[in-house]
């Protein structure tokens, strides 16, 4: 314990501001996905009441639809497309195909289940995580699909500017700018369009909702597709930014934006994506000054005390429930 | 019969339908048998009210009417159609709303998104919709930016009631509409009541408060356990020992 203060507080000093800044950076690109993927549970939780642990997969499964498209139109050596359009379409059929196949999780895993003990949809749950990650494990025959083999994405890696010296690469960017744009977007649709008013209503109380004329259903079903384009991007982004794409990879990165949903405050939207970029940035610092194996430590750590101390989160008013 | 001899009869005749037409219904919940062989019938422009004591079934007749439960054998009909299959919504676009036992606002929503849910299916309504509500209940457009949750008793009352009625229907749903009122909102609630019955929409109430009720209604109806016990013109249910007994408390 002493040595391992010792060395933090000596890494602290060695990379100095220029480090700090580094570390910032990362954990603010990185949380963006967090966030983007913690609204997908939080929007879940805030309907059902179910924690959707097959969400990390649609993210994982994202990915792969991204690198599909990527690998038809962006070749190596003569991509189709530029690198624009290309963009483009991998992040339309990615949201698109990963918007269905959230909804048809919902249709045939849980909607069966709306009226069973509560244990029963999240056992489905776990049947619809070891069915995606065998499935995708099947198809990719568990080879890693690596976006960066492709050289069209070259310029995406190009410093955009710089803070006192240090860059910040057009993905970078990229990833929190259409991050923001998406949550501005989501924003808008719950607080001020007849369908996110309509899920508001029906979260708070779906039979008062259903006595509105409210086809609850259909607003569960919306809800799924919503939440899982959102991680169909973050899977694409993910691709892009940190290229190693494999059937395991939704495990880490959903639990993580689960702890980040968990943090902001479960079924609190703006609480998702505030609790994505903390849970980001104390990955990376915990990463930059105590060493790599202690990022996940650090992060399910918070998410243990987080439940136990203050489970409704920084932002959230329910409770998570014991199941 | 000739011709003009059908035309006449028709004409003399009554509407063929009543507007909600509940046939020998049985409503379970699980294994518990709720309703036992229901029938009730509402008349268009007609006030109705349903009396009965707790757990009697009330709630969920009107669970039943707009179809948040099924029953198991029997029929409900809407203007002659049968609906017993429809879903909720289907129901409630037809021309039913309600104002559910304990209001059942939507809390952290606006007064004015409230109203709106009440006109959901009828493009979260137009400027007249909104209009009329406010006439009924000016206080409303003085609220209408304030979170539904934080009213008072009965400002969630006049919510309730306005969101109904942004509906515009022809059968409106009560459950318990003075429940936790005082003395003098009840009256302003049942005049206000009064006020919507005369301008035309039929009305079924559902009433632990049998004397304010049965003074407005055309008609009443009296469960216990599940069964209809005692039916009949408002005026003769007022005057009846049994009910005297059970619910007037006089
Ligand atoms: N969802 C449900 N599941 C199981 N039983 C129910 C359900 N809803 C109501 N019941 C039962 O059905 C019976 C009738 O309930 P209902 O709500 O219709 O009564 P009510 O006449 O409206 O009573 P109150 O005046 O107290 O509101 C009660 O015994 C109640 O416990
Ligand atoms: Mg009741």
């Amino acid at each position: 314990m002493h040595l391992l203060l010792f060395n933090i507080y000596d890494q602290v000093r060695s990379l100095g501001w220029n480090g700090a800044f580094t570390l910032l950076r990362d954990g603010v690109v990185l949380g963006s996905l967090y966030s983007l993927v913690a609204l997908g549970y939080t929007m879940v939780y805030g309907i059902l009441k179910l924690l959707n642990f097959a969400h990390g997969d649609v993210f994982m499964v994202g990915a792969f639809i991204g690198f599909g498209v990527l690998a038809q139109l962006g070749g190596p050596l003569a991509p189709a497309l530029g690198l624009v359009p290309l963009l483009l379409v991998m992040f339309a059929v990615a949201m698109l195909g990963s918007g269905i196949l959230g909804v048809v999780i919902e249709r045939f895993a849980y909607r069966p289940l709306r009226n069973a003990p509560r244990i029963a949809p999240l056992i489905s749950a776990l049947g619809v995580v070891f069915f995606l990650e065998s499935s995708v494990q099947l198809i990719t025959n568990s080879t890693h699909s690596e976006y960066s083999t492709f050289p069209v994405f070259g310029p995406l890696f190009t410093p955009m500017f710089s803070v006192a010296g240090n860059p910040v690469t057009v993905v970078q960017v990229l990833i929190v700018l259409t991050a923001i744009g998406l949550m501005a977007a989501l924003m808008f649709l719950v607080y001020r369009t007849k369908l996110g008013k309509a899920m508001r209503a029906t979260s708070f109380d779906r039979e008062a909702a259903s006595m509105m004329g409210i086809d609850t259903d259909r607003v569960i079903s919306a809800t799924f597709f919503i939440g899982s384009v959102l991680a169909g991007a973050a899977g694409v982004m993910y691709g892009l930014y940190l290229s190693d794409t494999y059937f395991f990879v939704g495990f880490l990165y959903g639990l993580k934006a689960f702890t980040a949903a968990v943090v902001g405050g479960i079924g609190s939207i703006p609480g998702a994506m505030l609790g994505g970029v903390l849970v980001g940035v104390v990955e990376s610092f915990a990463g930059g000054y105590a060493g790599g194996q202690w990022k996940d430590i650090v992060v399910f750590g918070i998410l243990i005390l987080f439940l136990l101390v203050r489970p409704t989160g920084l932002l959230g008013s329910h409770a998570i429930q014991k199941v | 019969m000739t011709e003009a001899e059908i035309t006449a009869t028709e004409k003399a005749a009554p509407p063929a339908h009543p507007l909600l037409k509940l046939d020998s219904v049985d409503t379970y919940y699980g294994q518990i048998h709720i309703l036992q062989g229901l029938n009730l019938e509402v008349q268009s422009g007609e006030l109705v009210c349903l009396l009965g004591g707790n757990a009697s079934g009330k709630s969920t007749t009107l669970k039943t009417i707009l179809g948040i439960v099924q029953p198991r054998n029997g029929t409900v009909q809407f203007e002659g159609e049968d609906v017993t299959s429809r879903s909720t919504s289907y129901r409630i676009g037809k021309g039913i709303a309600i104002v559910p036992e304990n209001r059942r606002l939507f809390g952290p929503m606006t007064v004015l998104e409230n109203l709106e849910m009440g006109a959901y299916l009828h493009a979260g309504g137009a400027k007249e919709d909104f209009d009329r509500v406010y006439t009924l209940f000016p206080l409303l457009h003085e609220r209408r930016r304030q979170l539904a949750g934080t009213l008072s008793g009965g400002e969630q009352q006049m919510v309730a009631m306005g969101r109904a009625l942004m509906a515009k229907p022809r059968l409106l749903l009560m459950d318990e509409p003075s429940m936790g009122l005082a003395p003098i909102l009840v009256e302003r609630s049942f005049e206000i009541i009064k006020q919507v019955h005369e301008s035309g929409v039929a009305m079924l109430i559902v009433e632990q408060n049998a004397n304010v009720s049965l003074s407005i209604a055309d008609r009443g109806y009296v469960l216990s356990t599940g069964r209809l016990v005692l039916e009949g013109p408002a005026a003769e249910l007022r005057e009846h020992e049994d009910l005297r007994k059970a619910y007037l408390g006089r």
